[in-house]
């Protein structure tokens, strides 16, 4: 009985540099041109702006009330723009009902037709389309096969669990071969384990059948884990578009800052300015704040500095030779999270700094506890500079 | 700039049913307004002036002119007629009560019983409802006559000296209102208690609130829109009714309903008999606009 | 005293009270059809001589038939309507005129009757159009269709919009996303609609009194030139008739549709 394991296979690249919009030749998909939404007095779309390239997975995110969803059914043709203009692959959208249009969308709810079958739900749109019988059979199966629900195409909706109605309603939205795909906050009604491994299951079918997918959702977490680009939007505006990254670690805004992720924001006035760095003096750090980051502010601007809890070293050690982007305090309160702490520091002088440190160790026993004093710093190129 | 486009599809679905309702419901209570400014004549139709352009523009004003208020006058002035109209009133307001008093519990009854049961009551209560109306005061007459059954359960019971003179009263009109709106009144009630949150009972309790108190600080106020709903929905028809006064009313019975009738039926005057019919709806008037408003601010909520 | 859900011996009470109040009448009513007295003072033993004379009553037959005929036009032209008239007020929109259509659709459900039936009368002698069958049947759609309008307006309300967004989604024109997704789907709403107006069809005698032309009596025309005569068992023996058969297609056409209801959403 000498069997070795099998070796394991090495696993394919899937996801390639895909930057469409940083290359000028390319033409985008769906341009947003001035987009104004109004209802009656109540403005929901202020003025968008938006260009959306091919096979991206594109999020637009936001809390209740931004606008995402608007401008999300504006694109399938539920809505009609007050003002401004919306293009698909060249051509203007404006007057063009929902039924002629190349796009799909995934509803929230999953809509699937209560009276009929898997199979007469998924072929619903091809029918319309009268396509042939055998085609139709055909491409119903790929369908089933895609969201492995071979096998439920009898099954009618309240026959099926909640993750496979949201196949079937996936499958449906596909089957048209749809130019872009829409998903309306399409994991809201699962539960965290399965809305991870759904996540996952859509990045690698929309990179498989390279479709546009555009998602609506107010889960940053979710929003960074499968989109290309996002839009931050609120009150009808967009406030900043990017990838993930550039989202995270360069939020161009407060309310970007403060929406995705754990944040820090020092309020800081300009003490020195020159090509490569800013210094920077704050009521509520006593060290000097110091960046390495080239902005366009002049000396007295007051600003904020954006600093992540992860960025910012925590010891039980004093620090000695740092004198600037430091701070010491006393933990007053921790976050457990099991992978990560989060502490939250009182300093002297009475802010708050909130620290995230890794649990490199197994320890049950916390190596830094309540009530403890620390010491915080963190490096010139930590924090973002944020004009007020 | 584009505007909402209104597809066919919408456009034929108001425009088919408002056409016909317009045909067949507005234009004929305009006629009616019109017949009743006019004369009697024996004639076929047994009325003047009869507006039409046979006579060009001209000949149409004249005939115009004819029209006035005489008949409104006549009916107004007549004691008989005001009488009418108040017994009506009244009548139709005491059955309401009535209704709303019994309506009430058992409306409740069907909401607060267990989820399985409330479609069979209620299936129960609607049931009566759609065998004949005719059927059901008819049904009335037999009890509540001289040698009726309800006259022989009380003789027999010893309960009554003399056999009772329900029938051909005012008393049996008003027991056979309030039989036949009965499904109006629980109807619209059951609806608006079934809306109702068990939950707000449970935070009354939880607050230290009894039952009784319960009920009445929280359940009455929030069904309230119901019973009013439920009140206008007999109310209304019940003025103008025709046949529980004609089969269970007497000499002193004169509604409103079988005064048109007769006016119209018997002394062959069409002209007073639409006037009479517009007093009614003016009467109306506020009571039926209060539940348009009512039917429409329901559809807007939801 | 615990808060207890569900029924106590007030609520009991009320609800058998109310119960017995609306069926004794129509219990006794059946009873006394198989009196074989004439009279209802008298028990004269069970019979069912009267049952055997109605169908040799040829006006009566002649009536009921009038009856059907009329209830069944009436029933199916103001379904549709009805169903377009609600489908107006929920999907619509803002129309122009929108709370005079709605006013127009509401006001007959609490019109008293004689107002209905003069006014109508009234607009067939304006445009000279002959008493006769259709003017009871226009006439009957114009009252009834405001009863199914409610109905299915009600169903509408519940219904997830979303389907039908879905359906103009995957490429289906409006008038197609009606009758593949939301007519199935409400067919139940509708179906009671119908039956609705078919009863109250059947059952009016205000209107019909105004409106039918000679020739054209319908059943509670007939039934009510008796009633004004007293209570005679024949009337008893046709009111049983009428309620029996009522109660069994009102009971089997409930089971249908919770049946329906059922296939649909798997209770």
């Amino acid at each position: 009985m000498n069997q070795q394991p099998a070796k394991p296979q090495k696993p394919q690249s899937v996801r390639r540099k895909f930057e469409p919009w940083a290359d000028v030749s390319v033409q985008p998909l769906i341009r947003f041109q001035n987009v104004v939404k109004r209802y009656g007095d109540v403005v929901a779309i202020d003025g968008v702006s938006l260009d959306i390239y091919e096979r991206e997975f594109f999020a637009l995110l936001g809390p209740s009330g931004c606008g995402k969803t608007t401008l999300m059914r504006m694109l399938a043709g539920f809505e009609e723009a007050t003002e401004g203009k919306i293009t698909l692959a060249g051509s203007d959208l404006s007057g063009v009902p929902p039924y002629r249009r190349p796009v799909n969308m995934m509803f929230q709810s999953y809509a699937l037709f209560p009276h009929m079958t898997v199979t007469d739900n998924i072929a619903f749109g091809l029918k319309q389309e009268r396509m042939p019988k055998s085609e139709i059979a055909s491409r119903v199966d790929e369908m089933l096969k895609l969201v492995n629900l071979r096998g439920f195409e009898k099954r009618k909706p309240h026959q099926l669990s909640g993750g496979q109605r949201q196949r079937v309603a996936l499958a449906r939205s596909l089957a048209k071969r749809p130019k872009v795909l829409l998903l309306d906050e399409p994991m809201a009604a699962l539960d965290k384990k399965l809305r991870e491994q759904t996540q996952f299951e859509l990045m690698d079918l929309q990179q498989r059948i390279g479709t546009t997918f555009i998602i609506v959702t107010h889960d940053q977490e979710e929003a960074m884990t499968v989109a290309d680009r996002i839009a931050v939007m609120d009150h009808g505006k967009l406030v900043q578009v990017a990838t993930p990254a550039e989202i995270y670690e360069q939020p161009n805004s407060r309310y970007v800052a403060e929406f995705v992720g754990d944040i820090n924001i020092i309020e800081a006035t300009v003490e020195r300015v020159t090509p490569g760095d800013v210094t920077l003096k704050s009521d509520m750090i006593d060290a000097e704040l110091r960046l390495s980051q080239r902005a366009d502010v002049k000396t007295g601007e007051r600003v904020a500095v954006a600093l992540r809890p992860e960025k910012i070293r925590i010891g039980k050690e004093p620090l000695s030779e740092v004198h600037a982007n430091c701070a010491h305090g006393v933990v007053y309160d921790i976050a457990y999270l099991g992978d990560l702490s989060i502490y939250h520091v009182h300093l002297d002088n009475g802010f708050v700094l909130k620290a995230a440190k890794t649990n490199l160790s197994r320890q049950i026993e916390p190596p830094i506890d309540w009530d403890d004093k620390v010491y915080l710093s963190w490096t010139p190129d930590a924090g973002v500079l944020l004009k007020s | 700039m584009a505007p909402e486009k209104r597809s066919l599809f919408t456009r034929v679905t108001v425009a088919v049913p408002f056409l016909w309702l317009a045909v067949f419901f507005l234009l004929p209570f305009l006629i009616v307004f019109k017949i009743s400014l006019s004369d009697d004549a024996v004639a076929q139709p047994p009325y003047v002036p009869l507006l039409s352009l046979s006579e060009g523009w001209a000949g149409l004003r004249e005939k115009l002119v004819l029209l006035d208020f005489e008949n409104y006058a006549l009916v107004l002035g007549d004691w008989l007629y005001v009488y009418s109209y108040l017994q009506s009133i009244l009548l139709a307001a005491l059955a309401t009560a009535i209704l709303v008093l019994i309506g009430y519990p058992v409306a409740y009854a069907i909401a607060r019983s267990p989820r399985g049961l409330r479609p069979i009551l209620l299936l129960l209560v609607i049931l009566p409802f759609f065998t004949s109306f005719l059927i059901r005061v008819y049904a009335w007459i037999g009890i509540l006559s001289r040698e009726g059954l309800l006259n022989q359960l009380l003789l027999s019971l010893g309960a009554a000296a003399q056999p009772l003179e329900i029938l051909s009263t005012n008393t049996a009109v008003v027991i056979g209102m309030v039989y036949s709106y009965f499904p109006f009144m629980v109807l619209p009630l059951y609806a608006a208690l079934g809306r109702m949150d068990d939950s707000l009972l449970e935070a009354a309790a939880d607050l230290g609130a009894t039952p009784a108190r319960a009920f009445w600080r929280i359940t009455v106020p929030i069904s309230t829109p119901g019973v009013v709903a439920g009140a206008l929905l007999c109310f209304i028809p019940a003025v103008g009714e025709f046949v529980i006064p004609d089969l269970l009313g007497g000499s002193d019975t004169q509604m409103i309903g079988r005064t048109v009738w007769n006016e119209f039926a018997v002394n062959r005057s069409w002209s007073v008999s639409s006037a009479l019919a517009i007093l009614i709806l003016l009467v109306l008037l506020a009571p039926i606009l209060i539940y348009q408003r009512m039917q429409l601010r329901e559809l807007e909520s939801r | 005293m615990a808060m207890r859900k569900g029924l106590s011996p007030v609520t009991v009470t009320a609800l058998a009270g109310g119960l017995a109040f609306l069926y004794v009448p129509l219990v006794l009513l059946v009873i006394y059809s198989f009196n074989d007295s004439r009279l209802v003072t008298v028990w004269g033993g069970w019979s069912t001589r009267w049952y055997r004379g109605l169908l040799q009553n040829q006006a009566l037959m002649d009536a009921a038939w009038v009856s059907l005929r009329v209830a069944a036009v009436a029933a199916t032209l103001a379904t549709i309507l009805g169903t377009l008239a609600a489908l107006a007020l929920v999907r619509g929109g803002a129309f122009r005129g929108r709370t005079l259509f709605a006013g127009l659709v509401y006001a007959p459900l609490v019109m008293p009757e004689v107002i209905t039936g003069l006014a109508l009368l009234l607009l067939f002698v304006a445009i000279d159009f002959d008493r006769g069958f259709w003017t009871v049947a226009l006439a009957h759609v114009t009252f009834t269709m405001c009863f199914v309008a409610v109905i299915v307006q009600s169903r509408l309300l519940t219904f997830d919009h979303s389907l039908e967004e879905a359906a103009l989604d995957l490429g289906a024109t409006p008038l197609r996303a009606f009758f593949s997704v939301t007519l199935p789907v409400i067919l139940p709403a509708v179906a009671a609609g119908w039956l609705l107006a078919f009863t109250l069809s059947l059952d009016d005698l205000v209107i019909a009194n105004f409106t039918a032309g000679p020739g054209n009596t319908t059943l509670p025309m007939r039934i009510y030139s008796q009633v004004r005569l007293g209570v005679t068992p024949e009337v008893n023996a046709i009111s049983t008739v009428f309620i029996v058969v009522i109660t069994v297609v009102v009971l089997a056409a409930s089971l249908a549709m919770k049946w329906q209801q059922g296939k649909i959403e798997g209770r």
